[in-house]
């Protein structure tokens, strides 16, 4: 009796011995990990924020006044001004939409061949 | 201890007697002796094992503590990258929809290991051939110098510059990663951001620090490293900036102006929308400070902030408010305006003569300074000054730009009554055009005290009441006719009614005494919407002449007010403003009287 108490007494802590050095690996191998992916988020980051330096200095207030001085031609844009704002009531309503009427319908029935043709070929 | 005898004569004698076997007594005291002797081992033993057990309890506790510590605490992340002393983060500044104002972008600084260098003579002329601005020579003699180790080359490397550099081959040669601070905007709001520039300096990374306008003020916050990632949001508004940027711009070259400054505020939350000060500069490449010239016309002079000025005329507002405000007149009460009005050896005088008397309301509209000068006589020096400083004209305005805290207003050295009529109409005392604009703001709110701010506020400021909400209200009616009848007829523009308020100061002499012929610095603040303010504009330009005539015109009317109404007539209708007709507007007024 006491020898199989003392037996698995050892088999419990060579099964606990094993289990922490795989939670020592798994630990480390998720360190390196973090690490990996740390050095990842942080080249991220810096290529964002030159993205978005980039994009800011792109859409400066002067480059876009200059793009819009060059495609006038095309874009027509100019400053707003009070002129540019409407009242409500200048808004027009949708145009009523002509309707087709339709007279002396007939109700037809019948299989159409096509579709029955596929619908056989699916059940094999 | 008393030890038992195993065999007692005594007892040994007696059981004799009795026919006992004395055997058993010995046996007896034996077994005492024997069982004496295991309670004793025995308590030892449960000692050792207490002890023991302690020690374990306590290794366990401490485990525990220390796990449960760790469980408890919150996961941290390493900080990026490679920890040194030196720190090069620096939170990015946004306007206030969220555009970058200012950011940082990775570069790169070049050093040398001079000991290190293969081949420092042709290292130096390889250098001299990339960057125009080194001296090869020089540079070979800072690399052959036997008492150099190390050397800094250059603080910024564009990407092509860094690749011809690593062309060279020469592994004496190094990079240091640096972050740069970028202003994608260019010029735009220089006079706000101030510039930054190295601190200290190590190889791996650079104190990246502020140097001037809100880059110096915040630059604690902007380098705390717990709120790198929380960009700072101004309260400007990139494109009206560049709006207001660009009309002054062309104001100042069309009426030839040696400066031009423009302040557009936020009358109930004080925010500073745009603020505009010409010449300008790009922080991205910040000028060095002048060593020769007047300090005042150089491009880093924020003239909206440190520029002090006699105003002139504008001032008007404030001594009329407070005769309305303490009820010494009303909009209608006559006003004698003969001319001149002698004090002393001194007198005062009108732009033109406008007639024997003039009602209150028509010394705002006609701008008549003897009107002005009899206003506020009977309310004398005191009041004035304890009136002008519940306004903030007194004293510094407050801003959040390193500059703001060194300019001071010029006061009177011994504010006389001669000081209190001058004052009245703006001359014998300096006012920013940022305070001025602080100023009209609580003559037009509803009569509360607004402070300035560059951050984005999210709340109207509840000043303290500094005027009554009755005189707000008659303000700006006043402010309303100014524009409509009077000096600043050029800034009735359509949709969007200005109250406002010209001022045509003459610039005084730099060496001393008196004022210059021909030199005016003109101001026209303006408030719009006239019968519902919301923003405030300050517009002033430093020495303008319109040319257009057939005589070259100086004044405010002329000059300041087509700039600044051109400012309102663009940039309205970007703060979201709608138009309104002048009869709506009317009507508005007439409701409030």
């Amino acid at each position: 009796m006491r020898s199989l108490l003392y037996l698995c007494t050892a088999l419990a802590v060579i099964a606990l011995a094993a289990w922490a050095y795989r939670e020592n690996h798994l630990t480390q191998q998720a360190m390196n990990e973090r690490r990996a992916l740390e050095r990842e988020i942080a080249a991220l980051n810096e290529s964002l924020s030159v993205q978005r330096a980039e994009w800011a200095y792109l859409n400066r207030p002067d480059r876009l006044r200059e793009l819009v001085d060059i495609n006038f031609s095309r874009l027509r844009l100019v400053p707003i001004t009070s002129m540019h704002f409407g009242e409500i009531g200048q808004v027009a309503y949708p145009m009523p939409v002509a309707r087709t009427q339709v007279f002396d319908t007939i109700e037809l029935s019948g299989e159409i061949e096509q579709l029955s043709a596929t619908t056989e070929e699916a059940q094999p | 201890m008393i030890r038992t005898p195993l065999r007692p004569l005594a007892r040994v004698l007696r059981a004799r007697e009795t026919g006992e076997n004395p055997d058993l007594i010995e046996r007896e005291n034996r077994r005492l002796r024997q069982e004496a002797a295991r309670d004793q081992a025995r308590g030892r033993a449960e000692t050792r094992l207490l002890a023991v057990a302690l020690l374990f309890i306590c290794a366990f506790v401490v485990l525990g503590a220390r796990m449960g510590l760790l469980a408890a605490t919150a996961p941290m992340e390493l900080a990026r990258g490679l920890q040194e002393d030196i720190s090069s983060a620096r939170a990015d500044i946004l306007d206030r929809e969220g555009r970058v104002l200012a950011t940082n972008l990775s570069t790169h600084a070049l050093y040398a290991e001079t000991h290190r260098m293969v081949d420092p003579e042709g290292a130096a002329q390889e250098l001299a051939r990339i960057f125009p601005e080194i001296d090869a020579q020089r540079m070979a003699a800072r690399f052959t110098d036997p008492n150099r180790r190390f050397t800094w080359i250059r603080t910024r490397l564009s990407p092509e510059q860094m690749q011809a550099v690593h062309d060279i081959g020469e592994p004496g040669l190094l990079f240091a990663p640096r972050e740069m601070r970028l202003y994608p905007n260019g010029r735009m709001a220089a006079h706000v951001l101030g510039g930054a520039s190295f601190g200290q300096q190590g190889v791996r990374a650079a104190e990246v620090i502020g140097v001037a306008g809100t880059e110096l003020f915040f630059d604690e916050r902007l380098r705390d490293a717990a709120k790198t990632d929380q960009p700072l949001h101004l309260s400007l508004d990139l494109t009206v900036q560049a709006t207001v940027t660009e009309v002054l711009e062309g104001g100042k070259q069309m009426l030839n102006a040696r400066g031009a400054t423009a302040v557009l505020m936020d009358v109930f939350t004080g925010e500073v929308i745009s603020l505009v000060s010409l010449p300008d500069f790009d922080p991205n490449n910040r000028p060095p400070p002048p060593t020769e010239g007047e300090p005042a016309d150089s491009p880093l002079f924020n003239r909206a902030v440190q520029g002090y000025y006699e105003l002139g005329s504008v001032m008007k507002a404030f001594a009329v408010a407070q005769g309305l405000d303490e009820g010494t007149v009303t909009p209608e009460t006559i006003i004698d305006t003969r001319g001149p009005l002698t004090w002393g050896r001194f007198r005062i005088r009108d732009f033109r003569n406008y007639g024997p008397e003039l009602s209150v309301k028509e010394v705002m509209v006609k701008s008549s300074n003897i009107g002005t000068a009899r206003i506020m006589q009977p309310i004398g020096a005191e009041r004035q000054q304890e009136f002008l400083r519940k306004f903030g004209l007194l004293d510094t305005m407050p801003l959040e730009v390193a500059e703001a805290a060194r300019a001071r207003p010029l006061l009177p050295d011994r504010w006389s009554d001669l000081s209190v009529m001058t004052v009245s109409y703006g001359h014998g005392m300096s006012t920013s055009p940022l305070a001025l604009a602080a100023g009209y703001a609580a003559l037009v709110n509803g009569g509360r005290k607004v402070t300035p701010t560059l951050v984005k506020q999210d709340r109207v400021q509840a000043g303290p009441q500094i005027i009554s909400e009755r005189t707000s209200q008659q303000k700006r009616l006043m402010l309303h006719q100014v524009v409509q009848e009077g000096t600043a007829s050029f800034a009735r523009i359509a949709g969007y009614p200005v109250g406002g308020k010209t001022g045509s100061a003459d610039k005084p002499n730099p060496r001393g005494g008196g004022y210059k012929k021909d030199a005016v610095f003109a101001t026209f603040a303006s408030v719009f919407p006239a019968h519902e303010p919301r923003y405030v504009l300050v517009v002033t330009l430093d020495e303008p002449t319109d040319t257009t005539g057939p005589e070259p015109r100086r004044t405010a009317g002329w000059t300041a007010v087509p700039v600044s109404a051109e400012i309102t007539r663009r940039v309205a209708p970007l703060l979201g403003l709608r138009p309104v007709s002048l009869d709506e507007a009317n009507a508005t007024f007439a409701l409030g009287q």
